[in-house]
């Protein structure tokens, strides 16, 4: 009785409350433990503003929670926010004339002169305007280094992909897994990514991935590429785990010697109380070329009728790439901010190479800004055979470079 | 009951012909929402499906015609055509197994033994469990770290070698097992039931003549079944061409693409890809090849007898 009588108290403050502020809905797939604790550091602003923070949250991956978010919004059901990936994934909701133009809102908080990089802007514009906030961002080109298993092996802990390389045959000599690999379409896709702008360089990733010239993947850098992942392919043979943490797992307790993964890795590291260059080392643009991709979450507001939601939409939006909110979620997310001028004296020194890099311009579009969701999927289905089975290398090479020739 | 039925059916339309359609119109009215049920969402979903697999439809349906385009993507694609081979691998096994293993059982069941009820719920309780618990169970007990294999080397058995699941050429049996285990209970169950359907008498008459326990299952027995065995084929049947939360479970289609399977690509095309022109088409080739199989079927059965 007491209970029902508390929660009818709560009930009715809620709902008194509700009458001044304007609740949003705002659906997401941030839900591991180091996820949730950033998705709150913006319902706290959110909620600190007067208004009321409705936290839709999907479990399972972008895969699970895109096509929800999707079907929400072309079933007139549209929440008032949501992360997408910033890229192509929603340019058909906008062509449909689906999502919120936030133009004015960008223009008074002046977001082309603060969003560093600029593409991450420009994968929000379609034809001059603008329809979502950048949050964060996301790089997929990074090696994670166990210095556990290098000293079981007996080696030093290597300084970029070609030690690396060198060094697996120590590392298999002590029964040790050189490089940890989850079975997955995507993972595979990523280390693939990784090696190309480390092994072929900046001009050709940038003229197949973005200009989509199939002669050049057909050319003799790529070559080199998949000969490279072939050899990767081998040094991963030992590994059987299926999700991305399992394979770090795998880094952290020394069982393996290295992973490909993206930054988000770093969040496995730190639950496990590992310390960055005395545990692990990270390097970002596996130690060759120091280049990052900048691919990353952003927010885009389903267009709605009530004038008062829109009008809080836009606040949201202003608020969400506030120096400050900016601060204390990428703090938590363990990703960068999407501006240059705030101050994150606080990071890490994964996350301040990361910033450097940033810094000195050593930046590419990620596959998301450039491939469509179909080609993506096709590539990955691509080198999910590829890794798991005896592909030759030239034979995936022309049908990648194949892939690419039908890319839209 | 269906006898008096068409006999008193026959002589109505021999009286009024015409009247024949307003038979029983409480019945019809009943079924009016049932009928435009399936003429609206199965039939018309249907339609709209095939039109638009026609179309280079990506994230949203639209009717931009590309011709076959769909169609000759769809058959260039590796793991399209890995995805059928899969299927009619594990669409053969399971047809043959599951309906040989769950009759076998109902016939030792139907033997009069002791226990039975406790055996029959033994066999049935895999079926009250969904594919993605069945998937998930099976996974680990395939797994070569913690399942079966380290089990059995656990006894001693060192050099014993089990792991179907990380094996590109048997991962299909692996997900066969599982498939069987779960759905053999319930063919027993139908099987068992048509088992008891059989008159005593003809278990009498076969002795008196003195035939065999075996053949008179084979040659008399069997045949009695026909009506048994086309139910349970179109439940396996269909439980085959659907098969997708099975392989999401214990596989996720992997090592590789090693174990896809046609459903898996109609999903991940239609939501993941965002390219529903080539799931259309995709969903499109399953049902031209169910209807493949049907209508040859449909007319054995239906067309077969007007003239006999």
């Amino acid at each position: 009785m007491k209970l029902t009588t508390k929660l009818l108290a709560a009930t009715a403050i809620m709902s008194a409350s509700a009458v001044s502020a304007v609740e949003l809905e705002v659906t997401h797939w941030w839900t591991s433990g180091g996820e949730a604790a950033a998705v709150s550091k913006f319902a706290e602003a959110w909620n600190a503003t007067g208004n009321t923070w409705i936290d839709g949250a999907i479990a399972g991956s972008g895969g699970t929670a895109r096509p929800i978010i999707i079907s929400r919004i072309l079933g007139g059901d549209p929440m008032a926010a949501t992360q997408l990936n910033h890229g192509r994934q929603a340019e058909e909701l906008i062509e449909a004339g689906l999502m919120l133009d936030l133009t004015d809102v960008a223009e008074a908080g002046g977001w082309k002169d603060i969003v560093n990089p600029s593409s991450l802007l420009d994968s929000c514009t379609l034809d001059g305007r603008i329809y979502c906030v950048p949050v964060n961002i996301h790089s997929a080109q990074w090696l994670w280094l166990s210095h556990d298993a290098y000293e079981k092996a007996g080696v030093p802990v290597p300084t970029n992909w070609n030690e690396f390389v060198a060094s697996a045959p120590a590392l298999e000599a002590a029964g040790l897994v050189p490089l940890a690999m989850g079975q997955q379409g995507w993972q595979q896709n990523l280390a693939f990514g990784a090696i190309t702008i480390a092994v072929a360089g900046l001009d050709a990733w940038r003229d197949v991935t973005v200009n989509k010239n199939a002669d050049t993947a057909r050319g003799p850098e790529y070559t080199a590429v998949f000969q490279a992942v072939a050899d990767a392919r081998e040094l991963a043979r030992g590994s059987n785990v299926q999700d991305w943490n399992q394979a770090t797992n795998m880094v952290i307790t020394g069982m393996a010697g290295a992973q490909l993964m993206g930054d988000w890795a770093q969040g496995e590291f730190s639950v496990a109380q590992q310390v960055e260059g005395q545990d692990y080392s990270c390097l970002p643009g596996l130690g060759l070329n120091a280049i990052l991709d900048t691919g990353g979450d952003a927010f885009y507001f389903p267009v709605n009728d009530d004038p008062e939601i829109t009008a809080a939409q836009k606040e949201l939006a202003a608020l969400l790439i506030s120096p400050e909110v900016q601060v204390s979620f990428n703090l938590a997310k363990g990703s960068l901010p999407v501006r240059g001028d705030i101050d994150m004296a606080a990071a890490n020194g994964c996350m301040q190479k990361g910033l450097g890099i940033l810094a000195d311009g050593g930046i590419l579009p990620s596959g998301d800004q450039s491939l469509s969701a179909d080609t993506q999927t096709q590539i990955e289905d691509l080198m999910a055979e590829f890794w798991s089975g005896d592909m030759p290398a030239a034979e995936a090479q022309a049908r990648y470079a194949d892939l690419i020739a039908a890319a839209d | 009951m269906s006898v008096v039925e068409q006999t008193g059916g026959q002589r109505a339309a021999k009286a009024r012909k015409p009247m024949r359609l307003f038979r029983n119109p409480m019945a019809k009215i009943a079924s009016i929402p049932m009928i435009l049920t399936a003429m609206v969402v199965f039939v018309g979903g249907t339609l709209w499906t095939v039109v638009h697999s026609f179309t280079d439809s990506r994230l949203l349906p639209r009717l931009n015609w590309v011709g076959l385009d769909q169609y000759e993507r769809l058959w260039d694609t590796p793991r399209w055509l890995i995805s059928i081979s899969n299927l009619a691998l594990y669409g053969v096994c399971s047809l043959v197994l599951t309906l040989t293993i769950g009759f076998v059982l109902a016939a030792l069941l139907d033997r009069k033994i002791r226990f039975e009820s406790a055996f029959r719920t033994i066999f049935l309780y895999p079926f009250a469990l969904s594919f993605v618990v069945t998937g998930i169970a099976w996974q680990w007990i395939l797994n070569p770290d913690f399942g079966l294999q380290s089990l059995v080397q656990g006894w001693g058995w060192e050099s014993f070698a089990f792991d179907p699941l990380n094996d590109p050429d048997t991962v299909m049996f692996g997900l066969l097992i599982a498939g069987i285990w779960q759905g053999s209970g319930l063919i027993m169950c139908i099987m068992l039931a048509g088992l008891r359907g059989i008159d005593e008498d003809i278990w009498k008459a076969a002795r008196v003549d003195g035939i065999g326990t075996v053949k008179t299952y084979i040659r008399i027995i069997i045949p009695m079944m026909r009506p048994v065995f086309i139910t349970a084929l179109v439940l396996i049947a269909s439980g085959i061409i659907k098969l997708y939360d099975l392989v999401v479970a214990q596989t996720n289609g992997g090592p590789g693409i090693s174990s896809e399977v046609p459903a898996k690509y109609v999903i991940e095309y239609m939501f993941r890809a965002q390219n529903l022109g080539q799931g259309f088409a995709a969903s499109t080739m399953m049902l031209v090849s169910v209807i493949i199989i049907l209508i040859p079927w449909a007319y054995l059965e239906f067309g077969g007898k007007k003239n006999g």
